[in-house]
């Protein structure tokens, strides 16, 4: 057997993933329905005053954004692991690490870059302005990424246990919080008329901060759990 | 002559040690308790500005330091486990657990019942309480991380890994929401020095001192408890003579 590169591996784990999915195309859309269902409920529960509703938009979609990626974590690694394909993903000549990498892209593709696609639309029913929009976006856009990364070490960590969907949230959601903070504030931040640069920073170094240690843990996890 | 400085890193001398040193803790603890709390409620002045609701500190204070040293702790723990697969400091971060989420809980719990006559509210989102607050989930998803795994190494493993992600996480979390939001008091003791009265200080201290004490005793009392239920098919437990009777 020939020795992949690292980004050879990487493009075949993101390939096969994205490959699997697209012949269930159900699972991605069910996320989707339901962040597009959290934020549409909203208004319904505090009223429909335009005014409140651009002041709470960014919070409102970011929080929905927090639990829809929580809904999806559990299917990250299952269906790998009820077929044994994890197993042998273990036992690969290549970095787990990688492979891990490479799944949690995957897993942000399918789970994180349709609700950044779709929240502009949820951001107009709030009447957000242009500039929030924008904003909103390009805060999704660094700060989803981050959850899948932390996710995948909840989701290794409950691999196969009774009850896993609840307990990942239950673990992953607090770790998550500075996400929803800085993401939220770049919005908000937008809005006051002043600049996001910092909360985008922060968010950019907690992303390049996740990046570099949260694959390696997961996989460690991984190892943990198949033990 | 060598020393085994290994000897009590097994569970069966540690059982041991663990029951002899109790009572060295709980006693010094209980009566640190009692003279703090009398400094505190009768010696200690009435506060110019907070008037008598501010004694609620002398609790609230220590169970707030201790909350999160004790994550910390924990968190090492967790880390001796993993790093050198042994046993005991495994069953330490499980023992150490829930003192820490009792304290958390005692901290917020005191610092509502301070807000409501200081600031006119039970909860203000305040950096301080929030990260407190998410310190007690980060406690939550620990505790229930280990409960939910049946086989215990891989539930020791899994939860030392968690530990050791949110102990990495807590100073993030912590300023994050420290920069989110600042209405929480700063501190009043600092190293350069202090503006509190002498009886004050002498309750803060004997009750901070107590609450370790307890940490340390109530922590060596449920070691022990999970040494006997992890290791309860060995013969060495069910010759103890507390086992047999």
């Amino acid at each position: 057997m020939n020795k992949l590169s690292l980004f050879g591996l990487l493009g075949l784990v993101i390939r096969r993933d994205l490959l699997l999915a697209m012949r269930r195309r159900a699972d991605v859309l069910t996320t989707l329905i339901f962040f597009v269902m959290v934020v549409s409920l909203f208004p319904l529960g505090v009223g429909p005053e335009a005014e409140m509703l651009r002041k709470m938009a960014s919070g409102v979609v970011w929080v929905a954004a927090l639990l829809s990626s929580m809904l999806s974590l559990p299917r990250m690694f299952s269906a790998d692991y009820l077929d044994g394909t994890l197993e042998q993903m273990l036992l690969a000549p290549q970095s787990l690490t990688a492979l891990v990498l490479g799944k949690i892209v995957a897993h942000w593709m399918l789970s994180g870059l349709p609700l950044v696609l779709i929240a502009p639309v949820l951001g107009l029913q709030f009447d957000m302005s242009l500039q929030a929009l924008w904003m909103l976006v390009v805060a999704l856009l660094l700060g989803t990424p981050i959850l899948s990364m932390i996710g995948a070490i909840g989701a290794a960590l409950t691999l196969g246990l009774r009850g896993g969907g609840v307990l990942v949230s239950l673990l992953v959601l607090p770790l998550c919080i500075p996400v929803l903070i800085f993401g939220a504030g770049a919005v908000d931040a937008v809005n006051s008329g002043m600049s996001a640069v910092s909360n985008l920073s922060l968010l950019g170094a907690f992303m390049l901060f996740a990046l570099v240690f949260t694959p390696f843990v997961a996989a460690q996890a991984l190892r943990i759990s198949m033990e | 002559m060598a020393i085994n400085w290994f000897k009590y890193s097994a569970p069966t001398t540690f059982y041991g040690l663990a029951g002899k040193l109790i009572p060295f803790f709980a006693w010094p603890s209980a009566i640190l308790f009692v003279i703090g709390l009398y400094i505190g409620f009768f010696v200690a002045p009435t506060d110019a500005v907070q008037s008598e609701a501010y004694r609620i500190m002398f609790i609230h204070v220590p169970a707030s330091i201790l909350s999160m040293f004790i994550y910390l702790i924990m968190a090492g723990y967790a880390a001796l486990g993993l790093i050198f697969k042994t046993r005991l400091s495994a069953m330490m971060a499980q023992a150490l657990a829930p003192t820490g989420a009792l304290f958390a809980f005692i901290s917020l719990w005191t610092g509502a019942l301070w807000g409501k006559p200081m600031w006119g509210a039970w909860w203000v989102w305040d950096a301080r309480l929030t990260s407190e607050l998410i310190l007690l989930f980060l406690y939550l998803g620990f505790i229930s991380l280990h409960a939910s795994i049946d086989d215990v190494r891989r539930a020791d493993k899994a939860s030392a890994l968690l530990a050791i992600v949110g102990s990495v996480n807590v100073p993030i979390i912590y300023f994050s929401v420290k920069w989110w939001n600042t209405l929480h008091q700063g501190s009043t003791i600092k190293f350069s020095g202090t503006s509190m009265h002498i009886a004050m200080q002498e309750a803060i201290f004997a009750l901070l001192a107590a609450c370790w004490l307890y940490v340390i005793a109530m922590s060596l009392a449920r070691v022990r408890s999970i040494i006997l239920e992890r290791e309860a098919n060995t013969t060495w437990v069910n010759s103890l003579l507390e086992v047999r009777s």
